[in-house]
C-alpha cells in the first residue's frame, strides 16, 4: 500500500499533465500520471506540430513520447490505457480509485484531463463508425473518392475539412444546425466559391441508417421539425470539442460549458486541487497554453504541499 | 514505416508465417493519425499482458497491406485503422477506426481467453 502514496497524482497524461509531471518529479515530489487514453493526449492525434516553440516541426506523436520520457527520466510514474473508478478530493488525504481495484493516495491533484471531439449522440453513429461515419478528414478521405459525402458542423474545422474534402468526394453537403456560420468569414466564402459544395442550414442528422455500411440519413429541419432521408456514402462529423471532465462534476467547480473553474494560480475551488490544460476554463486551447498550465499548476501544487509541512513542523 | 515500438509486418511471407506460427494474432493496419496512433497505443500497453497473443503493425500504404485490406471482413471498412484478429489463422473478429482499451480486451479476451 505504501507504495500507492503519492505526493502529486496527476490525472490526464496530455502535454499539460506530463509537464506537470516533469516539473513535479524533477522538483523531488513522489509523482503519479494516471491517464485513460494513451500518453501524449490530442498530441498524439496531430500529424505535424510547427508552432511548439523550440521545434521547428515534429510529428505528435514524437513530441508527446520526449515529453514522457522527460518526465519518466525524472522518476514520473505514468500508467495509461486505464480507467478512475473512484475519487475523493474533498480531505486532505485525496484518494484516486483505478480499474475498481487499485487505490492511490496524495496529498494533492492535477487534474489535466483534456478535450475530446464531441459526437452527435444519435442512433446508428456507433454501429457505423468507420463504416461510413468518420471523424478525421486526413484519416479517412480517401475512402470517399467519387462518393457523395456530408459534412456536419458550422465551425473552422467543418468548413475547412469540408473543402479538403472536394480533393476525393463528387459532393459535399454541409449539414449545420443554426443559420449562420461560427467560422471565420474567409473560411465560409472559400466553401461557398467551391461548386462540389451545397448547404443544408438549421438541420440536424437524427438517425444514421444502413445495413453493412452507411446508407441514408434522417435530417430534422429544426424550424419546421420536418425530416426526409437522404442518400448518402459518408458523414464526417466536426462539431467541436468538449471538456472531459464528467468524472469531476459534483466535486470540483464546473462553469455551464463543464470546464473546471480555478484561481490565477489554477487550483479549484477545493484546497490542493489544482487544474490544468484544455478542461479548465480559458480562451485559447494549444499545447503551448497546456504546458505553461502544468507548469503553474506543478509549481502551486508544490508549494501548497511545503506549506502543509511547514504547518506541520511548526 | 510506423513509428511505434509494435513490432511490423515487413513482407507477405512474414504475415504468413506469422499466421502459421501463432495461434492468436492482432494485427492493425494503418497510418501514424489521429484514429490510428491510440489503437498501437492500446497494443503496446497490453502486449506484456497477452502474452499468448502475437501483436503487430502493418503499414496502410506500404505494398504488402492487401494483406489486410483485401479481407472479406474489411470489404466495407472505410475508417483508419483496420484492426484483424486471427485465430489459427481464420479471422474471427475485425474492427474499423479507433477502438479504446475496454473495447480492444473486450474482443481478445471473447476469443483469445485472457
Ligand atoms: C487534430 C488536432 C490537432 C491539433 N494541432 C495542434 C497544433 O498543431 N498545435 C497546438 O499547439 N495544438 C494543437 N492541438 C491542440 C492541442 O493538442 C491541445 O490543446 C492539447 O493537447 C491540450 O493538452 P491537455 O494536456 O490539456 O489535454 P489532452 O491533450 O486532451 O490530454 C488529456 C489526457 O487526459 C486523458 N483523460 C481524459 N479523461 C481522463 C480521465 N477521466 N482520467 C484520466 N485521464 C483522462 C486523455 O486520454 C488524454 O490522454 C490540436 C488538437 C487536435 C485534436
Amino acid at each position: 500500500m505504501d507504495n500507492n502514496n503519492y505526493d502529486v497524482i496527476v490525472i490526464g497524461g496530455g502535454p499539460a499533465g506530463l509537464t506537470a509531471g516533469i516539473y513535479l518529479a524533477r522538483g523531488k515530489m513522489k509523482t503519479l500520471i494516471l491517464n485513460e487514453g494513451t500518453a501524449g493526449g490530442q498530441m498524439v492525434l496531430t500529424h505535424e506540430v510547427a508552432n511548439y516553440p523550440g521545434v521547428e516541426s515534429i510529428s505528435g506523436y514524437q513530441l508527446s513520447n520526449i515529453m514522457k520520457n522527460q518526465a519518466k527520466n525524472f522518476g514520473c510514474v505514468i500508467k495509461s490505457n486505464l480507467k478512475i473508478t473512484g475519487l475523493n478530493l474533498e480531505s486532505e488525504v485525496k484518494t484516486v480509485e483505478v480499474n475498481n481495484k487499485d487505490i492511490y493516495t496524495a496529498q494533492a491533484v492535477i487534474l489535466a484531463t483534456g478535450g475530446r471531439s464531441r459526437t452527435l449522440h444519435v442512433p446508428g453513429e456507433d454501429k457505423f463508425k468507420g463504416k461510413g461515419i468518420s471523424y478525421c478528414a486526413t484519416c479517412d478521405g480517401d475512402f470517399f473518392q467519387d462518393k457523395d459525402i456530408i459534412v456536419v458542423g458550422g465551425g473552422n474545422s467543418a468548413l475547412e475539412e469540408a473543402v479538403s474534402l472536394t480533393k476525393y468526394a463528387s459532393s459535399v453537403t454541409i449539414v449545420h444546425q443554426f443559420d449562420n456560420f461560427q467560422a471565420f468569414q474567409h473560411a465560409v466564402e472559400e466553401a461557398e466559391r467551391n461548386e462540389k459544395i451545397s448547404f443544408i442550414m438549421e438541420s440536424k442528422i437524427i438517425e444514421f441508417i444502413g445495413e453493412e455500411s452507411l446508407e441514408k440519413v434522417v435530417i430534422e429541419n429544426q424550424k419546421t421539425k420536418e425530416t426526409f432521408e437522404k442518400e448518402i456514402n459518408g458523414v464526417f462529423i466536426f462539431i467541436g470539442y468538449e471538456p472531459n471532465t464528467e468524472k469531476f462534476k459534483g466535486i470540483v467547480e464546473l462553469n455551464k460549458w463543464n470546464e473546471i473553474v480555478t484561481k490565477n494560480n489554477l487550483e479549484t475551488n477545493i484546497p490542493g486541487v489544482f487544474a490544468a490544460g484544455d478542461s479548465i476554463q480559458k480562451r485559447y486551447r494549444q499545447i503551448t497554453t497546456a504546458v505553461a498550465d502544468g507548469t503553474v499548476a506543478a509549481l502551486g501544487a508544490m508549494e501548497y504541499i511545503n506549506n502543509l509541512h511547514a504547518l506541520v513542523q511548526a | 514505416m510506423l513509428h511505434t515500438n509494435l513490432k511490423h509486418v515487413a513482407s507477405e511471407q512474414e504475415f504468413n508465417e506469422l499466421l502459421q506460427n501463432n495461434e492468436n494474432v492482432m494485427v492493425c493496419c494503418g497510418r501514424m493519425g489521429p484514429m490510428c496512433v491510440p489503437v498501437y497505443g492500446v497494443m503496446e500497453e497490453i502486449e506484456s499482458e497477452y502474452k499468448h497473443v502475437a501483436f503487430r503493425d502493418l503499414e496502410f500504404d506500404g505494398p504488402h497491406a492487401h494483406v489486410i485490406r483485401s479481407l472479406p471482413e474489411c470489404k466495407n471498412f472505410s475508417g483508419l485503422p483496420f484492426t484483424v484478429y486471427f485465430k489459427n489463422g481464420k479471422v474471427v473478429k475485425a474492427t474499423s477506426s479507433i477502438q479504446s482499451m475496454e473495447q480492444v480486451t473486450d474482443i481478445l479476451n471473447e476469443n483469445f481467453g485472457k
